[in-house]
């Protein structure tokens, strides 16, 4: 029961993310929704409350929660660009896309064979639809710190995916993709500086059209 | 039907101004006013009622007959709503349908009222608020079809029964569903944030605007047909909230009748700490609702 709490608290984090209209907003939902996330391998059956366990979600939450969204906040005022997410798709609009991720999220966790036999049944789609709304996420949003939270939320459903379902999975590797992760992040916030610094914006639609002087 | 089912349309209708009552006190506790008498709604339409009513010339009887039928259209509402353990005196199978249109055929009476005085302004409230109300429905329907799922019940009064035994069971389900009938009875009753009670700027008003021509008696029904509104919507909160199909009959019923009164000082606190919402920000909150039941649909359905 507690863990279908966490779980239906991690959907909202991503339906609230999908619908969010102010980019501090979104990196605040994302840093909660990895806290969220980083308690699933305590609560996992498969591990029970093991150290390793604790270790790597107390990694976890303090790589997602604290150091990535302050990275984040960092790369924002540095950039100094509009705190309006500027989607290409309307925020009702996806809503009922994220909405309509989770069916199908539910749906392929009937389908996969994979999947049989996992005893927190929520976990599954949960994660299917985390990855999917991370896509969703990466695809119709503008500037390039939203791309980045998109990324996160991926990772974060890869992460869930692993923790709670695949028992078989090591700590030993949700460690290293987490530091993965980390690395990813941070170079993408020294990325992100630097086109903004080039370009003065952080527009990503607008980066197709450079070409030489 | 047992003779107790007659009590849930006589307290809807014998307390329902009480609830507006106790909302404005709050506010007004909040606000660190004195704030008038609980009673005051009461006697408010009881001077009402004993008013002329003026009628502009260009009305027809569209507009004499819309208080009349919105307020007889959501007492008809408050027969299909049990109050806790006690059923309501009618139940069949799909009544929340009927429920569901009942409230709508109040606000349709109440647009067609409205248009009916040509008021520019009355049409830009009667615009606002069927905008509002058909983004707030899906959400309704959505979150009432989870409890019905989840009970395998489609009467009202089935449904929050069979609700005592199976609550628990649906957990995060039934969270999701307070929040996205919170969210409902709030646009639905004209509350901040989507709707501003006290507001006194035809602008900016949605469902004050629409019955400003309205005088005396008629006057009196709207506001009544209101109050009766806020408490068949507040009791599916309610209903669902508290387990009330356990214990015996007065026990539950004197839970629902606290439920209730808690649910009007929320609706105070919330009306205290919010702002407005934006307009453009309205469509995200309602179809933010819609979003949670369907989740808690889903939920369910697994």
């Amino acid at each position: 029961m507690k863990m279908d709490f966490l779980l239906v608290l991690v959907i909202l984090t991503n339906l609230r993310l999908l619908a969010a209209g102010r980019l501090g907003a979104s990196i605040r939902v994302v840093a909660l929704q990895g806290v969220l996330v980083g308690l699933v391998p305590v609560l996992a059956p498969e591990h029970g409350p093991g150290w390793r366990a604790c270790v790597l979600a107390a990694g976890s939450v303090a790589l997602k929660g604290w150091v990535i969204p302050w990275l984040l906040f960092r790369a924002l005022r540095e950039a100094e660009i509009s705190r309006e997410v500027e989607p290409y798709v309307g925020h009702v609009t996806s809503l009922l896309a994220g909405l309509a991720a989770l069916g199908v999220a539910f749906w392929l966790n009937d389908r996969l064979p994979v999947l049989e036999g996992t005893s927190a049944t929520l976990l599954a789609p949960t994660a299917l639809f985390m990855i999917l709304s991370g896509l969703l996420l990466l695809v119709s949003r503008r500037l390039a710190v939203s791309q980045v939270l998109g990324f996160i939320v991926l990772e974060n459903g890869v992460f869930t995916f692993g923790a709670g379902v695949m028992p078989e999975t090591s700590l030993l590797v949700e460690a290293g993709v987490l530091l993965d992760v980390f690395a990813a992040v941070f170079v993408m916030g020294i990325a992100l500086f630097h086109i903004s610094r080039e370009f003065n914006h952080l527009d990503a639609g607008r980066l197709s059209e450079l070409k030489d002087v | 039907m047992n003779s107790l089912s007659i009590l849930p349309p006589v307290l809807a209708l014998g307390l329902s101004p009480l609830l507006i009552g106790v909302i404005q006190r709050t506010k007004a506790v909040f606000a660190g006013r004195k704030g008038p008498s609980l009673f005051q709604p009461y006697f408010d339409l009881w001077k009402l009622w004993r008013k002329g009513a003026v009628y502009s010339r260009t009305t027809t009887w569209v507009f004499r007959a819309g208080p009349v039928m919105g307020l007889a259209a959501v007492g008809t509402a408050t027969l299909l709503v049990p109050i806790g353990s006690v059923a309501a005196p009618l139940a069949f199978a799909g009544d929340l349908v009927l429920f569901a249109y009942l409230l709508g055929l109040m606000r349709f009476v109440t647009v067609l009222a409205a248009l009916d005085t040509g008021s520019a302004f009355e049409g830009m409230g009667a615009s606002r608020e069927v905008w509002v109300s058909a983004l707030a429905e899906p959400a309704l329907l959505l979150a009432l079809g989870v409890v019905a799922q989840g009970t395998n019940a489609l009467s009202l009064s089935g449904m929050f029964a069979g609700l005592a035994d199976q609550g628990l069971k649906m957990g995060p389900a039934l969270a999701l569903v307070l929040v996205a009938l919170l969210i409902v009875v709030l646009a639905e009753n004209a509350r901040i944030p989507v709707d501003d009670p006290a507001t006194h700027l035809e602008l900016t008003m949605i469902h004050e605007v629409m019955v400003l021509d309205h005088s005396g008696p008629d006057l009196g029904f709207v506001l009544y047909g209101a109050a009766v509104k806020l408490w068949v919507l507040g009791l599916l909160i309610v209903n669902t909230l508290l387990p009330l199909g356990t214990g015996s009959a007065t026990w539950s019923l004197a839970m629902a009748l606290g439920g209730m009164l808690g649910l009007a000082v929320v609706i105070g606190a919330i009306e205290s700490v919010m702002a407005r919402l934006r307009l453009v920000v309205i469509p995200q909150l309602l179809v933010g609702a819609g979003a949670l039941a369907a989740v808690a649909l889903m939920l369910g359905m697994r």
